[in-house]
């Protein structure tokens, strides 16, 4: 018995050891069409979203008798209007991240710890923006700005007072980035130990949780930056001179300085975002695995 | 409150701690119906009881992590019900992994120090003097996620310690490690407390860590005290159905008492306090308690033996048609197998009993 098992044991092995050519081969062959169709797939979509951006360059450079120059890079330093808008824009950008961080992270950090079963209406007023659209804002807090123009003087008139609008549009995409930081840490027993020691709410807040949930704050960050170095229509509708809005109009007067811009913008949200991306990977420490246990002693 | 409580023993270190008449409700739930406990200066108290008891709901009351909706708790005589956690002074463990995960060890270890305005070099002498303490001064400059669950507790009440806590507080610590590094942590634990001498309460769900940790052991119910008492107190001598059930295994046997005895398989027992006094009753007797002698003919018979290390327990089946269980040395078991033919007799000591 034991012998018949054993012999009829041994058989598939053998077999698999004669066909182990073949079968490998075939294998070979299927993992080099893998290759290829990913290859492919990675060209379009390389090609599909380097393409206007080459275009944008080859457009921007191009000088007289099918020269090469870059006077329309130089130009955009000379063009006051438009060190105006983006300064402006970055301004607005960066009240935007501040206000935005300084709302949402205590805001999600309470919820979570305080009361939980508020997370459902804070992600539901977080997410409400995506529903509304621009026009029916701008028709909304239109009579506020015009009363700020009106009666707030400079400040009230200020570009940068779209900042206010900038943290309700920027809240849904910021909201996700956070709530997955938050989600990666136990926020809670977190909390309870750093309260315990002896921190103040503020102090947990920053020098706990914070530094817990930095790579969530980082992608919030530049998303919120993103949308509003991107965001066009309210801007424009409410009459504010914003990077978007004068590149709109410089691309009336100079479509190679407008083309420029926004290729510059598009190069300077790249460098932002892979600056953003080195400092993050730190911020996932507390969610790797530990090692095996070792004995106490 | 029926009294549940023999009086803390005093060891002259650390403070104090009082529980009186502590309540919390979550919703229709009452956590806390009435918790009173005195614990005594150095003194370790471990609360027992199933989930949902309320052990954790008055630990994190005492931490500060959680309010009451009645009550008093008094530490070396000062009520600190509406103190905030930041400002009590507690070393708390948790269950769950707390170390902070930006920081190294010797950070981690530091920080209470840190928040207490202690200079850089102090703050890393004495937290290096903690990690000392719980053997792991070698990994001082680790992060969390370099190191094991055990690991990781050490250095959790290594930070407990380093601020020089008023009392300190282990919720279930070591629920979340194996069984091996569980129990050297235990006793890692006892050893440290005893060479602090902080004032301890001990959370835990375990019998075995509850009895093998606690000067006394407190068992909780439905958010009430059942019993505190030292361990072999609470052990041989439950004064509630509920911690004779809940402590230790118990054979649950049919008897009849009467005048503050009990029949039971024709032995007769001394009833402990609080048992049903008289009629027809359930007596909980321990395994430990039953003695089993090989006999040709004898009443009951052996059904299984499972062999556990150092002791033995042995199922048997009663002439009754009732199953109880037998625990004795592996020696005592060595003429015991399956089938085997028994007489079966108990030591006399006292049990509880209770109503049919």
């Amino acid at each position: 018995m034991s012998w018949s098992q054993g012999s009829s044991g041994a058989a598939p092995s053998e077999n698999a050891l004669l066909q182990r050519p073949k079968g490998s081969g075939r294998a070979r062959r299927r993992l080099r069409g893998q290759l290829t169709a990913r290859i492919v797939i990675l060209v379009l979509i390389f090609g599909y979203l380097m393409l206007p951006l080459f275009a944008m360059l080859e457009f921007s450079t191009r000088g007289d008798y099918g020269s090469r120059n870059l006077n329309s890079y130089a130009a955009i330093f000379s063009n006051a209007n438009l060190v105006d808008g983006i300064t402006t824009s970055l301004e607005i950008a960066a009240l935007t991240v501040g206000g935005m961080l300084l709302l949402l992270v205590p805001t999600m950090v309470w919820t979570v710890v305080r009361v939980p079963r508020m997370r459902r209406v804070v992600e539901f007023l977080c997410l409400l923006p995506l529903a509304i659209p621009a026009i029916v804002i701008v028709v909304g807090i239109g009579p506020v700005y015009r009363w700020m123009g009106q009666h707030l003087g400079a400040a009230g008139g200020s570009p940068l007072t779209l900042t206010f609008i900038d943290i309700i549009l920027v809240l849904p995409y910021s909201y996700r980035a956070i709530d997955s930081g938050i989600r990666s840490i136990d926020v809670s027993t977190l909390t309870d130990a750093a309260r315990s020691l002896g921190a103040s709410w503020p102090r947990t807040i920053f020098q706990v949780i914070v530094p817990n949930i930095r790579g969530g704050i980082l992608s919030a960050s530049v998303l919120a930056i993103a949308l509003v170095l991107g965001e066009y229509t309210i801007s424009s509708l409410l009459s504010f001179n914003t990077l978007q809005v004068v590149i709109y109009l410089l691309g009336k007067r100079d479509p190679f300085v407008s083309v420029a811009v926004a290729f510059a913008a598009l190069v300077f949200a790249f460098i932002l975002l892979y600056v953003i991306s080195h400092f993050a990977p730190g911020a996932g420490q507390g969610t790797q695995r530990a090692p095996e246990e070792e004995p106490a002693r | 409150m029926n009294s549940p409580s023999s009086g803390p023993p005093a060891t002259g270190h650390g403070l104090a701690v009082a529980f009186q008449e502590m309540h919390r409700w979550y919703g229709p739930v009452h956590a806390l119906d009435g918790l009173s406990i005195d614990i005594a200066p150095g003194e370790l108290v471990a609360l027992l009881g199933p989930s949902g008891c309320g052990k954790t709901t008055a630990l994190r009351a005492l931490g500060g992590l959680d309010e009451l909706d009645g009550g008093t708790i008094l530490v070396d005589g000062k009520d600190i019900t509406r103190v905030p956690a930041n400002k009590r002074d507690m070393g708390i463990v948790f269950q769950a992994y707390s170390l902070f995960p930006n920081m190294t060890t010797i950070e981690n270890v530091g920080y209470g120090l840190r928040l207490r305005g202690v200079g850089r070099e102090e703050r890393r002498k004495r937290a290096g003097e903690m990690l000392e303490l719980v053997g792991l001064e070698k990994q001082a400059d680790r992060y969390p996620y370099q190191m094991s669950g055990g690991q990781q507790q050490r250095v959790a009440l290594a930070r407990a310690l380093a601020i020089q806590p008023k009392v300190l507080l282990l919720d279930e610590p070591l629920s979340a490690l194996d069984a091996k590094v569980r129990r050297q942590l235990r006793e890692e634990i006892r050893r440290i407390q005893i060479a602090v001498g902080t004032t301890t309460l001990f959370v835990t769900h375990d019998q075995e860590e509850a009895l093998a940790l606690g000067d006394r052991v407190g068992v909780m119910s439905a958010g009430r005290l059942e019993q505190i008492a030292p361990p072999a107190e609470l052990y041989d001598r439950p004064r509630t159905r509920f911690v004779a059930e809940f402590v230790g295994l118990t054979n649950r046997i049919a008897g009849t008492a009467r005048d503050g005895v009990v029949e039971v398989l024709g032995t007769q027992l001394q009833l402990l306090e609080g048992s049903t006094g008289a009629g027809p009753v359930t007596a909980l007797v321990r395994p430990e308690s039953v003695r089993l002698v090989p006999e040709a003919g004898g009443p009951a018979h052996i059904l299984a033996v499972s062999f556990l290390g150092s002791v033995c327990r042995v199922q048997v089946g009663l002439a009754s048609g009732e199953l109880i269980v037998a625990q004795m040395t592996a020696a005592e078991s060595a003429m015991l197998v399956g089938g085997t033919a028994v007489r079966v007799s108990l030591l006399p000591a006292p049990v509880f009993a209770v109503a049919d």
